[in-house]
């Protein structure tokens, strides 16, 4: 018989039914009989990532980066793409596919989070490995379907300096003494920053705190699309309410407007 | 100029050359109005001048129309068109289902991925080839590189049903004499009479037409976006039509747990305040 393999998720079935679970396990424990009454959902959704229950510290920094991360506010990109969905009536999963497409980019999204971490593997804390790294400049890769990041990730492509909540949550989660990542990037931040020529951005501090919970880049990338969501859904169903007349439509400006059209117009010369 | 100066310069409008709507009026598709410059233009045309800017003759639009037929399939087994199937199968909407599938679609074994990784192959080994690099020597160099070539091989089984059928379109439209058409083939036979035994599968072959359209390898990836997207809504409209939940439910018993042995949460849990509850 063909199955799933799973190392997460095992189930017994009803007697009377073998396509309902009498009891579920989730990494060994219980889900219904014990992490119900005695887990936290951060303790839960660490278990399920890693495999393992949190340490007291690793909970409190999951749940941190959660709260940090839960609304980037309707000015970012993934939740401006959810507003567009709630605002013309689209289905409700539109509007987080809609998040998650647009938030998943390498500008500001979690392919920026996953190749910052990819870059806390390389080079860890090893400052002159950062400083090396930081003064190349991404390239294209044109065999990739990711269009190449403009800035190095991590960093703010357009900051001035460090923005203030970014100061604040990385003091915060650093203060939070769980693994060393966020720590030497806290001590270590305007080092760094004058490396890249950019300020610190929130997905520098998301990256630093997955590596600390020993989040591999492609659990990490996951873990920021999954916690970035809730903003994008409260905001489209906010957005849904106000109405269209109430969402900026914006102005376009073409640069080879032909103009109101008299008769056939213009044609295009074929390829080839 | 500073970071939010350079923003500032692009707060509430857009300078595009790609085209606008102009309500109750017109509208205009890079450069040209739609409803009367290129009101003639089939989808598919339309389509392919969007991404490209350029107009493809009918023998070219021919092929990257076969090109997509020949790999629409309506079966829900394939993991793309599942997911559209489960989408009807759950009662979810169509647009969700085939959307989500689409998505899927963009995949690094086959699809999307495969797609833009074979055409930058393609177009750089002729290049390369051009300027006097031996090609088997650039497989070899591929393949420690990134173990594998983009277009060779394929996932469940090494034949491509596909390619006949391509051959005999791309001959019929005369368009089999193209330098990186070419090179496809070449390529497959180094694959073949090496250690590798691979063979050239679809995307190679059709990375190499619209190589030798003028596609770029992101031109390419885009134009090939709805490649499985015919075969999508026949799952989606299967599941849906028939009574809920009755495409491939699972058993427990086909879960096959390899984790942990069953454990108990620990007796005192993180229940601080700062813990989660």
């Amino acid at each position: 018989m063909e199955t799933i393999h799973t190392r997460i998720w095992q189930e017994e079935a009803e007697p009377d039914n073998a396509f309902a679970a009498q009891s579920c396990h989730c990494h060994g424990y219980d889900v219904y009989g014990e992490l119900l009454k005695q887990a936290s959902w951060i303790e839960y959704l660490f278990l399920m990532f890693r495999g393992e229950a949190p340490a007291p510290e690793q909970a409190r920094l999951l749940e941190g980066l959660a709260i940090a991360l839960a609304n980037p506010g309707p000015r970012d990109a993934a939740v401006h793409a959810a507003m567009c969905g709630g605002v013309g009536g689209s289905t409700s999963a539109s509007c987080l596919m809609a998040a998650l497409a647009v938030g998943a980019g390498a500008s500001g999204g979690a392919r920026e989070v996953m190749l910052a971490m990819e870059n806390w593997n390389e080079r860890g804390a090893d400052l002159a490995l950062w400083q090396t790294g930081l003064a190349i400049k991404p390239v294209a890769d044109p065999a990739s379907v990711w269009p190449a990041p403009g800035h190095p990730p991590g960093f703010d492509p357009y900051g001035v300096r460090c923005a203030t909540p970014v100061l604040q949550t990385l003091a915060h989660l650093a203060g939070l003494g769980c693994g060393i990542t966020l720590a030497w990037l806290h001590e270590h931040r305007a080092l760094l920053e004058s490396a890249a020529g950019l300020p610190l951005a929130m997905t520098g501090v998301a990256a630093a705190a997955l590596h600390d919970l020993g989040c591999t880049p492609a659990q990490g990338e996951m873990l920021f699309l999954l916690l970035r969501l809730p903003g994008a859904a409260a905001h489209a169903l906010e957005q849904k309410d106000y109405g269209h007349k109430n969402f900026p439509f914006f102005r376009i400006e073409l640069e080879n407007d032909p103009g109101p059209v008299q008769g056939v117009g213009k044609h295009i010369e074929v390829n080839a | 100029m500073n970071g939010p100066q350079l923003l500032e310069q692009h707060v509430g409008k857009l300078t595009t050359r790609m085209g606008a709507f102009f309500p109750g009026e017109r509208a205009v598709f890079r450069g040209y109005d739609l409803h009367t410059s290129l009101k003639d233009m089939n989808w598919l045309e339309l389509f392919l001048f969007g991404i490209t800017g350029r107009r493809f003759t009918p023998q070219q639009i021919s092929v990257v129309q076969g090109l997509w037929c020949y790999s629409s399939y309506p079966d829900p087994r394939l993991w793309n068109n599942r997911v559209a199937a489960l989408a009807g199968t759950a009662r979810s909407t169509g647009s969700l289902g085939i959307t989500a599938a689409l998505a899927v679609s963009e995949a690094q074994i086959y699809g999307g991925i495969a797609e833009q990784r074979a055409a930058e192959f393609l177009i750089r080994a002729r290049i390369c080839v051009n300027a006097g690099t031996d090609l088997t020597e650039l497989v070899r160099a591929e393949i420690k590189q990134k173990r594998g070539i983009g277009g060779y091989g394929r996932p469940i089984v090494s034949a491509d049903e596909r390619i006949a059928p391509v051959m005999a379109l791309v001959r019929e439209q005369g368009l089999d004499g193209g330098e990186h058409f070419k090179l496809a083939f070449e390529v497959e036979r180094i694959l073949l009479e090496g250690r590798w035994r691979l063979r050239m599968n679809i995307v190679a072959l059709s990375a190499a037409l619209c190589a030798d359209m003028g596609m770029s390898p992101r031109e390419y990836y885009i134009a090939c976006m709805m490649a499985f997207f015919a075969g999508m809504p026949p799952c989606y409209l299967d599941a849906v039509e028939k009574p809920e939940g009755q495409l491939f439910p699972l058993p427990c018993r086909m879960l096959s747990y390899e984790g942990a042995p069953r454990r108990r949460w620990r007796a005192a849990p993180v229940h601080s305040p700062a813990g989660g509850r």
